[in-house]
């Protein structure tokens, strides 16, 4: 029989043992107008890509979060810099939440050597180390034992930081989701797995795919304390990450966010999106975690309709600028092709 | 000069790793407190401690995945899998992972990383325990491939390739842990990683051999100066990647090759190698190049058809022959 228990609420360890999720601090005005800017420029960004895959300017996959900002927005804002992140192929988000510039992302989108990847990545390979973000990983599932490892080298070494690892829905069914849990529980590892569920693994629909599909009680399994949050409410998943990296940072071991989300847009660029009902995607639509954000500030008295033009005229500005950036930027030489098959630097990157 | 088994060279090894830096740890399936199902790392959690010397559960991508990633946090970790077999459970981080990383990045990551693995047959252990897959490995760019063939080589690859930035696999043949030889201590061990070795020069013919199949290609030379034929042998010692120039160089010298080679026959190394001696030294043979591999089945189990299979230094007497030398 399953645990009961409601939205943000723990369940498996963490609710026998009675912790609870603490409010934190950080949900100020000025602070969730910073959240609020922060989930546009993800969209905005991932718009402008739409007309740039129009005009071939970007290739490839694309794979956009559009409704799924919350979930990037919310984790990345309460880890520090010494933490690591690990994503997924749909990880623009993750990317400008934790930090690359605009350009840097942009011009990697573009296949220019000023990318953060030099081009060698594109869309579903954004790296930055100076952010400590060890990548968007095209591989489901792939990421989660580079995630566990992370983390083993923070312990071993003694440092005190998180590894925040992202996957989606679908990844719960590879193996490597289930050794990574067991393997980041059993050693009792710092990492927090935040599962974005958006309830479709390319187009195969959650119920199709899992024998069990409450994805937090196969956390509970693995005895990883696991919470749902509304993944489309930016406000509860700060809330949940804060507490759960709290809980990780102080020697909580693994925790897990399942973060209830949904994308308004197909798989990719070349999904024609014929699994799913529209009627369906209208509704997650109402839940928009962009507006709903402003609608709450607005309520508030803390948005008035001229901060919110200004906000999105910077945030336009800022694309536009990326945008000329890339396509001011310069195509590596092909003579280089052969670089970074092996490392130019001398030691691991610590 | 000390005489020492194969198996206490490498964990001769693996202890002056342990004990030079404090980044390297061990991780896999039993190398602890079972001492290592090839007895390898045996002792070495008593004298290192068990965050030093991982017991993992069997789930060879997470742990291999965990050392990608404790690697790219600046660990130097060692990872042992059971046997080349098992490692295709982890084939998914070591080629899309650990292999791209660093060029996917553009250079900014890259994965210090050293995998240990059993290869080889010989022992019985049939067609789930006992492949020679050097030859897929050798196909990745991104990975470094080493065979030690000798116990110097065994004692002595380990070191430098844990001061290699890249992803390095070792691959130990089974056969050859309780291989019994004589290893410098003076020398602290260390040996160049790339360079192929001729472990016994001749002018006739040049069997080029690596890991297992080194001494078999020894035991043929052997028995085919009793038949008046000086063969060259030559160890690969680096499976990727290959010193071309060592084994052209040589048979433009004898003019025949013959290359031995545990693996199949179809896409293997030694259809490499035959490429290679093909493209830079065609006009210097007298014959065509020869190969003798495994015969393509799995593995059987039963001692005579297992030796059937398996490359034996006969069948190199009767390929060099074959080629008129």
């Amino acid at each position: 029989m399953s645990p009961v228990r409601r939205t943000g609420r723990p369940v498996g360890e963490a609710e026998r043992e009675g912790a609870a999720v603490p409010a934190p601090p950080g949900e100020d005005p000025e602070h969730l107008r910073g959240l609020l800017r922060a989930m546009l420029r993800v969209r905005r960004f991932e718009e402008r890509c739409v007309e740039l895959y129009s005009s071939s300017q970007i290739r490839g996959f694309l794979h956009l979060a559009i409704g799924e900002e919350a979930c990037a927005v919310g984790v990345m804002d309460v880890l520090g810099p010494e933490d690591a992140v690990v994503a997924t192929y749909r990880e623009h988000g993750h990317a400008l939440a934790r930090g690359m510039s605009m350009r840097s992302a942009m011009a990697e989108l573009e296949g220019k050597v000023e990318g953060c990847s030099r081009g060698r990545g594109g869309s579903m390979h954004l790296f930055d180390l100076t952010t400590r973000l060890f990548g968007g990983n095209a591989i489901v599932g792939g990421g989660l034992p580079l995630a566990v490892g992370l983390a083993l080298a923070d312990h071993l070494q003694h440092r005190n930081r998180v590894t925040a690892c992202f996957f989606g829905d679908g990844a719960v069914a590879e193996g490597e989701f289930h050794e990574s849990m067991n393997l980041a529980a059993l050693w009792h590892l710092p990492v927090l797995f935040c599962c974005e569920n958006n309830l479709y693994g390319m187009g195969t629909a959650i119920e199709l795919a899992e024998s069990e599909t409450d994805l937090s009680l196969k956390a509970a399994a693995y005895r990883v304390p696991a919470w749902e949050v509304d993944g489309m409410d930016v406000v509860a998943v700060r809330r949940a990450a804060a507490g759960a990296v709290e809980a990780v940072r102080c020697g909580g071991g693994p925790h897990f966010l399942e973060l209830r989300t949904y994308r308004f847009r197909a798989h990719s660029m070349y999904d024609p999106d014929r699994y799913r009902d529209k009627a369906e995607v209208e509704r997650w639509k109402e839940r928009d975690p962009i507006p709903a954000l402003a609608r709450m500030l607005q309520g508030a008295g803390e948005l008035d309709d001229a901060a919110y033009e200004q906000m999105e005229a910077e945030v336009s500005a800022e694309v536009e600028d990326a945008v000329a950036g890339a396509e001011e930027g310069t195509l590596e030489p092909v003579e280089d092709l052969e670089r970074f098959v092996t490392s130019e630097r001398g030691e691991g990157a610590a | 000069m000390t005489t020492t088994t194969y198996r206490e060279a490498l964990r001769a090894g693996l202890r002056e790793a342990l004990q030079r830096d404090e980044r390297v740890f061990l991780m896999g399936e039993d190398i602890g407190r079972y001492g290592g199902c090839y007895a390898v790392t045996l002792g070495l959690l008593e004298e290192f401690g068990p965050e030093r010397v991982r017991d993992t559960p069997l789930s060879e991508s997470a742990f291999v995945g965990a050392g990608i990633g404790a690697a790219l946090g600046g660990m130097r970790p060692i990872v042992e899998i059971m046997t080349v077999n098992f490692s295709l459970l982890a084939l998914d981080q070591i080629v899309n992972n650990a292999a791209t990383l660093c060029y996917m990045s553009g250079g900014q990551c890259n994965v210090p990383l050293v995998i240990r693995m059993t290869t080889g047959a010989g022992r019985q252990l049939a067609a789930q325990h006992s492949h020679s897959l050097e030859g897929w490995y050798a196909h990745v760019p991104g990975l470094r491939l080493l065979a030690p063939a000798t116990i110097p080589d065994a004692r002595g690859m380990l070191w430098p390739a844990l001061c290699d930035p890249d992803p390095v696999i070792i691959f130990e043949h089974g056969s050859l842990y309780n291989v019994e030889g004589e290893v410098d201590d003076d020398a602290g061990g260390a040996v160049p990683l790339t360079g192929a070795a001729v472990v016994r020069p001749g002018s006739d013919v040049t069997l080029i051999a690596y890991g297992g199949t080194l001494r078999t290609a020894l035991a043929a030379a052997d028995t085919l100066a009793g038949d008046g034929v000086d063969a060259e042998v030559l160890d690969l010692r680096s499976l990727r990647p290959l010193d071309t120039d060592s084994f052209v160089s040589s048979v433009t010298r004898t003019h025949r090759a013959v290359v031995v080679d545990e693996g199949w026959r179809s896409g293997s190394l030694s259809a490499e190698v035959a490429s290679r001696i093909m493209e830079h030294a065609f006009w210097d043979l007298d014959a065509p190049v020869a190969r003798v591999c495994s015969a393509e089945v799995p593995m059987p189990y039963a001692k005579h058809l297992e030796d059937e299979a398996l490359p034996q230094a006969d069948d190199v007497v009767r390929a060099v022959h074959e080629l008129g030398a």
